[in-house]
């Protein structure tokens, strides 16, 4: 019986446990309860995944209202697998946060620090499952205001600074996305997202409708940080605590371009998009200048999480870049790379989380004096980054291999030749963290000998860099998921 | 053993020795031990793979399958199977003397030497038994991965600046090239094995197949034809003997051998005759050779100047390639055999004179040949087989590589071949005159320690073995199926 309810469950469940955190107050507490609920929502998600792959599509309607009066759960492949790499992500990171987030908050905060990551996870479980227009605002709402908190609890001055910026143009997206909803509601007079899907295709294209669409883009591009709109995300990703910089890198983006693909595919579909504007071309556009402008910064900073957020920025180019291609292949490449991101960056950040933890610094200049140490660490580390640079054997050698055949089929040499610039540009940041990690003499020798960072540090550490080889090399899963998805979306 | 179990020991022995080797760091003698004995095991595992020809069912092993078609497979087939017998043997020997000179020379951070090394011939193996360009570029970005390490090896400022170079130009243009080449040949194809005759089953327009060539063409970098050459010289800062293993023969070889593999099994001789855009790269190589002959010349320096004689050698290959004759696909891999024994004798005299005498300089070998003569003799054998005169390996490439422009009426090759071989006496001959007959107050006997003058003594001699038993070398080449 319980299974018949799983999608609620999985909002349920940390909904209910964010309060409850607080009533523990104990942090070890506090954090078991956090580190069991996103157990559990790793168990679910996975099952919910193995559940659609069969069935297609499941509406769980809230309260047995039927839809579109009621508020229903829309569950496809598409969004079963964008919920599985959440989960997975946030799984990991609750593995690895107990003594990170020890030794970066204060005792008497960290049980409000894992309330709030709670109703983080809460907020993207709902963005990711509702077939709700407005609850999905709401969603974006919880998830953007727990988010804030998260990163104003970052160890330097900085992290105020980045929070608050955070929240004026997270703010701003948001209230973009209202407008557009609002809109979107005076024309097709419904808010379930599959309804309007359906009636959007008897409205003629008229001005509302091309200014509902308009809001809702630019929106969204706020909050999946598209190039010229991505302000916000290096100082947030690079300020933040470091568990959250982890947990943030791999999911809210990710869960923003699904938002975005499941509009433009699903709900709008590409003809009504087409008659409004050029949206193909100005994503690419965009991502191109995302790509070169990213890995550019990334090139020129001198800490690990600045480098690694900047990154970030670039990376979401190579995202949208396959979305707006407006192929199946595309579209694939840009799924799959959601997928394989965020494996990639989460590790990266815990890599950096652990030096970190160890050693208080993630600047380049500091890390020269106390090579040789953390062995472990250092190897995760540069697995990781062959995995973000595309060495073949690894996630991020799919990821490239699909965009290349994306653009070469297509036959959009400029994107081409920008990825192909930006791959390069990759080798570059990432070989400045090898250099300093391996080959500079030291500047002055410190004499002691630095420990490995713990073991529970390590071993998530390790598990997200053996699923980079491993989903490098064993495809079945995400594929399969993927293809399905992409052919249940309409218009290609 | 299954040829499959022998297949995965080519990849799994050389990677469980550089595993032991970082485990053992602490205890050298071990460490080094293990690293002879896993190369030798290596090579009787080659050899036994060596032993069972059959051609009609060649051993095949399929590990896994990122993408529906694309696979990651070993498979043996002739021209791999030279490279791989070679580089199996000249490991051998190499760990000898790698082992000798580390030593001599107190160089730090010799496990991750010998660790690397070990992981770079693994990457060698799986170069020569990829079944597929995804296969092969995979080795491929892990040769250049592994090797770079050793290229910055002793982490001064000009080693780092050289190990960017290095990897900059290697990985960039694998990335910016040979990457997206494989990928619209997947798009255009369908399909990236290796197939004898080509995958082009399609017709596909000589623009399309000229442009891929140049991808392909400059995208392997390892093959160092011009203007993708940089890294080579640059990687002569590396320990002498990376420089006779990895830049004479496994990384280079590496490049020229999937040059090869591409025009044979890619593209296939009917899609590039029918094409007729050969002429293209064997122009681009051609220049190569003289150019960097020429260059070579003026290099002081012994190591660059090995280095430059290399980068013109390779382009031999490819241009016995891009003959499409036959008889010169014959001469592309016995040139692959030739100069892997002449090279890699003459780095390791040239690391024995740094050990011995702390010499790096041409200018400074006047009469060394008084002090180390068993060095020298083997420095003028294997010189005389860069030229190619009888009775040495070169001689027998070169006279395939002639018969093959010959036999196409191509006298721009054959002018190419004529001009080379002068300017290799040029800059080969007078380091031997300088070392025997010049005079120098220093005529005492003083020869580098025995590890390193045996190793240079057997690859001399294997110089002349492969001309007056070339049978055996010959018929795997035929094998070679264009």
């Amino acid at each position: 019986m319980i299974t018949g309810h799983l999608p609620i469950l999985l909002l349920i469940m940390p909904l209910l446990a964010a309060p409850l955190c607080v009533l523990l107050h104990r942090d070890i507490l506090s954090w078991f309860l956090a580190l069991l609920v996103f157990l559990g929502v790793f168990a679910g998600a996975w099952a919910l995944l193995g559940s659609v792959l069969e069935i297609e599509v499941w509406r769980y309607t809230i309260g047995a209202w039927e839809s579109p009066w009621g508020i229903e759960l829309y569950v496809d492949s598409l969004n079963a697998f964008v919920l599985v790499i959440v989960a997975s992500i946030g799984a990991a990171s609750l593995l690895f946060a107990r003594q990170s987030v020890a030794s970066e908050i204060a005792a008497d905060r960290t049980y409000l620090f894992y309330s709030a990551l709670l109703l983080n996870l809460t907020g993207l479980i709902g963005v990711i499952l509702t077939g709700d227009a407005f609850n999905l605002f709401v969603f974006i709402e919880i998830s953007s205001l727990s988010g804030y908190a998260l990163i104003s609890l970052g160890r330097k001055r900085l992290a105020l600074y980045a929070a608050y910026r955070y929240l004026i143009l997270g703010t701003v997206g948001a209230t973009f996305i209202l407008i557009g909803v609002g809109l979107l509601y005076v024309v097709t007079g419904t808010l379930n997202l599959q309804d309007i899907g359906v009636r959007i295709a008897d409205v003629s294209a008229d001005r509302t409708l091309a200014t509902a669409i308009c809001f809702l883009l630019i929106g969204l591009s706020m909050k999946l940080a598209l190039f010229p709109l991505h302000v916000w995300l290096p100082a947030a990703y690079s300020a933040a605590p470091s568990v959250v910089s982890v947990f943030l890198a791999g999911t809210t983006t990710k869960v923003f371009i699904y938002v975005l693909i499941r509009y433009v595919f699903d709900i709008f579909g590409l003809d009504t998009i087409r008659g409004i504007l050029p949206l193909g071309d100005i994503l690419v556009l965009l991502s191109m200048l995302a790509i070169l402008y990213g890995s550019w910064m990334a090139i020129v900073r001198s800490s690990i999480k600045s480098i690694l957020a900047y990154s970030s920025v670039a990376q979401i180019g190579y995202m949208v870049l396959g979305i707006g291609l407006f192929t199946r292949t595309g579209l694939t490449a840009s799924i799959l790379h959601m997928f394989n991101h965020a494996l990639i960056k989460s590790a990266l950040f815990m890599a950096a989380a652990c030096l970190i933890y160890r050693l208080g610094t993630d600047r380049l200049e500091d890390l020269r004096n106390s090579s040789g140490c953390m062995p472990w660490t250092r190897a995760a580390f540069v697995l990781g980054g062959f995995s973000l640079i595309g060495v073949p054997g690894t996630v991020g050698f799919l990821s490239k291999w699909y965009l290349l055949q994306a653009t070469i089929e297509s036959g959009n040499w400029p994107a081409l030749a920008v990825m192909i610039i930006g791959s390069l540009m990759a080798v570059v940041y990432f070989w400045k963290i090898v250099e300093a990690f391996y080959f500079r003499q030291p500047a002055q020798d410190t004499g002691e000998k630095m420990t490995e960072a713990p073991l529970m540090m390590l071993a998530p550490l390790w598990l997200l860099i053996l699923a980079n080889i491993y989903f490098g090399i064993d495809t079945d899963l995400t594929l399969d998921s993927i293809t399905l998805a992409v052919s249940s979306l309409a218009g290609l | 053993m299954s040829m499959q179990t022998l297949l995965l020991l080519t990849l799994a022995l050389p990677l469980l020795g550089a595993a032991l080797i970082l485990l053992t760091a602490s205890r050298p003698k071990l460490r080094d031990s293990i690293t002879l004995v896993i190369s030798v095991l290596l090579f009787l595992v080659v050899f036994l793979i060596y032993q069972e020809p059959d051609t009609v069912h060649p051993a095949r092993l399929d590990l896994f399958e990122p993408l529906p078609g694309l696979r990651f497979a070993l498979e043996v087939e002739a021209l791999g199977m030279l490279f791989a017998l070679i580089a199996s043997f000249l490991w051998i020997i190499t760990s000898v003397y790698a082992i000798g000179y580390m030593r001599s020379n107190q160089e730090s951070n010799q496990t991750r030497f010998f660790s690397c090394f070990a992981v770079a011939i693994a990457a060698t193996m799986g170069v020569a038994f990829s079944a597929n360009l995804f296969s092969l570029f995979l080795f491929y970005e892990v040769l250049t991965l592994s090797t770079y390490p050793l290229v910055a090896h002793s982490q001064s400022d000009l080693a780092r600046r050289a190990g960017r170079v290095y990897l900059g130009i290697l990985l960039g243009a694998s990335f910016a090239l040979f990457l997206p080449a494989i990928v619209w040949t997947w798009v255009l194809a369908g399909q990236v094995d290796f197939t004898p005759g080509g995958v082009f089953d399609v017709p596909v327009s000589n623009s399309v197949i000229l442009a891929l060539l140049l991808l392909y063409l400059f995208g392997i970098g390892k093959a160092a034809v011009m203007p993708f050459h940089a890294w080579l010289p640059a990687a002569m800062v590396a320990p002498t003997p990376v420089s006779a293993l990895l830049h004479a023969v496994a990384v280079v070889k590496a490049g020229v051998f999937s040059i090869v593999k591409v025009a044979v099994y890619i593209f296939g001789e009917e899609t590039l005759s029918a094409a007729g855009v050969t002429d293209w790269i064997v122009y681009l190589a051609g220049f190569t050779i003289i150019t960097a002959s020429l260059i070579a010349l003026y290099q002081d320096n012994l190591k660059k100047r090995l280095a430059y004689s290399t980068i013109s050698q390779l382009s031999y290959v490819v241009i016995a390639t891009f003959l499409i004759a036959p008889v010169s696909i014959l001469a592309a891999a016995l040139h692959i055999a030739a100069h892997a024994f002449g090279k890699i004798t003459l780095f390791f005299a040239a690391g024995a004179i740094y050990t011995a005498h702390h010499k790096t300089e041409v200018s400074q070998l006047d009469g060394i040949g008084r002090q180390m003569p068993l060095t020298m003799i083997a420095f003028a054998i294997a010189s005389l087989s860069m030229i190619g005169v009888p009775p040495t390996a070169g001689f027998i490439s070169k006279w395939y590589l002639l018969n093959g422009a010959f036999e196409m009426q191509s006298y721009f090759v054959i002018a190419i071949i004529v001009t080379s071989t002068l300017l290799n006496a040029a800059y080969f001959l007078p380091i031997v005159y300088a070392a025997f007959f010049k005079s120098s107050a220093d005529t005492e006997f003083h020869e580098a320690p025995w590890t390193l003058v045996l190793p240079i003594l057997m690859t001399a001699f294997a110089c002349l073995l492969v001309f007056f038993f070339p049978d055996r070398l010959i018929h795997l080449t035929q094998l070679i199926a264009f």
